[in-house]
């Protein structure tokens, strides 16, 4: 670890700790609305279901700056949402790292809602009807049939999802701009780091831990996958 | 206890517009597939909202369009017993029976429990993943969970449909002493006339998305008239039996109002009383005594109405002491025979053409 901590140097640490900090906050706050939501798409017939679900994918078409830019325009300080914020409850997320996890949140939002509906979806919607006939309501039909069926399919979502925040650069940027200590995620970082002389073996380092944490979390996520697949057929 | 059943629910092709009432025992719900039996049950259980409509469970409204009541399934306490059994498969067998009681608040009941997993024979199963079952397993297992759930109805939607004929002569026992123990009305949906025939007190027989019958089940499956709507080869009364004794050859022999039948070895204990079908096209009529026959049976009868189809068979009821016989012959021999209504005839029933799945408690 300590060869690690070396090459990337104070800079690239704080970088890697910043991303850590926001993508567990981007994880944890995404994974209640995101499971709601996948719920509802995949179990709900209703007016403007397109329309959400056009919505919830937005982030994942769009090019990053425009989301950037329109989180800025609508959480800055200026911003009729972000000076709401802060007059009400002191929370200023445009160049702070809270902005950084808000943006990655939003980022990763479509990955989580995707991995979680199709594990909701692959859970035979008769077996909630036999829980309701037995006497669940729906509230107890989701927490005692449904959840535990597709939990391994929200953990995927939730790991897909980090790794996808640990990555979130674009729209960052645009948001939070790039402050080292602050604002500086590990993309962020590679990129400044590429824009200084001598600064590609520090570069190349953040680069690697980029991909590791992106292949542990497909790893992760297909192991997880693959056991929802088991757990509902009852094995 | 009852269940009324009044409800009128368009399908785009279908329209159901059913009316009946279900006493305690089973009551089959019996038509061809596609005739909306899946969907009646549906409906007193709360999956489905009729157009318009009421179900009474005993002394309880669970709907009522036009009160505007309409209970939601969790608070109808049916216990729905499905075709594919649909068991949880993240939870033991033994979660999966104590689910109903546990998600209702329902107190511990070990005597129930005991007395139902001993019922069905699944106390060796407990500890298992319902994905390690057989098919008879998971529908014992289902049975099971719907019974402990604390029901005031049963709704079985063709239990034995999915299970290949084996299974089925396994779980049929456990649905006579389900009938004879369990003191509430059952409903059970079935395209088997062999299983109506065996299990049901009462038939409601469907047609296009109407009663077309309602009534006893010896009453409703000799009445000619029913022969269309079941199938001419699939036709055939019930005769009450009761069991005399097991002859050393491999027979038995049963009493019933119309004289004595000889069917290969039936398993009941003598004295016991069974219900025997007979279809319709293994019986052979006959003017005179039959003498010097392989076919060991004979009931004395009186012809009491021909009918004829569309074919060239006619569907004879006969009356054999208080039993009603079907007997489907050609219009030819009717003719040759120049039968009549009133007239004596003997009916004659090959013991072997008696299967052990048309004998049953």
């Amino acid at each position: 670890m300590s060869g690690l901590a070396d090459i990337l140097g104070p800079v690239g640490l704080s970088a890697l700790g910043l991303s850590l900090k926001v993508a567990f906050w981007a994880t944890v706050l995404a994974m209640p609305l995101a499971l709601y939501v996948a719920h509802v798409l995949a179990r709900r017939e209703f007016w403007g279901k397109q329309v959400l679900n056009g919505l919830v994918h937005l982030p994942l078409i769009l090019p990053p700056v425009v989301t950037g830019y329109l989180l800025l325009m609508t959480f800055g300080r200026r911003a009729p949402v972000g000076a709401w914020l802060e007059e009400s409850f002191g929370l200023v997320l445009a160049f702070r790292w809270t902005g950084a996890a808000l943006a990655a949140a939003i980022m990763a939002f479509p990955l989580m809602v995707r991995a979680m509906r199709l594990a909701i979806e692959a859970v035979d919607h008769k077996l909630e009807q036999a829980a309701g006939t037995l006497g669940a309501s729906d509230w107890s039909v989701f927490m005692t049939v449904t959840l535990p069926l597709i939990l391994p399919g929200v953990i995927s979502g939730a790991v897909m999802g980090f790794a996808k925040a640990m990555g979130e650069f674009g729209a960052t940027i645009t948001f939070v701009s790039n402050i080292p200590g602050q604002t500086q995620t590990l993309p962020s970082a590679i990129y400044a780091f590429m824009q200084v002389p001598g600064g590609e073996r520090q570069a190349l380092a953040l680069v690697c831990v980029s991909i590791g944490v992106a292949m542990g979390a497909l790893v992760v996520s297909e192991i997880l996958a693959r056991r929802v697949a088991d757990r509902i057929r009852g094995a | 206890m009852s269940i009324s059943v009044d409800i009128r629910h368009g399908f785009g092709a279908l329209s159901l517009d059913v009316q009946f009432e279900a006493p305690n025992g089973i009551t089959a719900l019996f038509g061809r597939s596609g005739v909306g039996k899946t969907s009646i049950v549906n409906a007193v259980a709360g999956v489905l909202r009729p157009d318009r409509g009421r179900i009474i469970l005993g002394d309880h409204t669970v709907l009522d369009t036009e009160a505007g009541v309409d209970l939601p399934m969790h608070q109808r306490d049916v216990g729905y017993v499905f075709q594919d059994a649909r068991l949880f498969p993240h939870m033991s067998v033994e979660k999966n029976l104590l689910y109903g009681r546990k998600v209702k608040k329902l107190p511990r009941d070990p005597d129930l429990m005991s007395q139902v997993v001993e019922m069905l024979e699944i106390g060796a199963l407990l500890a298992r993943r319902p994905g390690a079952l057989s098919g008879g397993e998971k529908q014992r297992v289902g049975l099971g969970r719907a019974l402990l759930s604390g029901p005031r109805v049963l709704l079985l939607d063709e239990p034995l449909a999915a299970l290949d004929d084996a299974r089925k002569a396994e779980i049929l026992p456990f649905l006579e002493r389900l009938r004879d123990e369990a003191q509430m009305p059952i409903l059970y949906v079935s395209h088997s006339i062999a299983e109506v025939a065996r299990l049901a007190s009462t038939v409601v027989l469907l047609d296009q998305g109407h009663v077309a019958l309602v009534g006893p089940t010896e009453q409703v499956l000799s009445d000619p008239a029913v022969v269309p709507l079941i199938g001419v080869r699939h036709a055939g009364a019930i005769v009450m039996a009761r069991v005399t004794a097991h002859e050393e050859d491999g027979l038995s022999r049963l009493e019933t109002g119309g004289g004595a039948l000889w069917l290969p070895q039936v398993k009941a204990e003598i004295g016991s009383a069974l219900r025997v079908r007979i279809r319709a096209q293994d019986v052979i009529l006959s003017l005179k005594a039959p003498e010097e026959m392989s076919a060991l049976n004979s009931l004395r009868g009186e012809v009491v109405t021909l009918r004829e189809g569309d074919g060239p068979g006619v569907i004879v009821q006969l009356r054999c002491g208080d039993e009603r016989v079907l007997a489907r012959i050609t219009r030819r021999s009717a003719r040759v025979m120049k039968l009549q209504v009133g007239m004596k005839v003997f009916a004659i029933i090959k013991s072997v053409s008696v299967a052990h799945s048309d004998v049953g408690a």
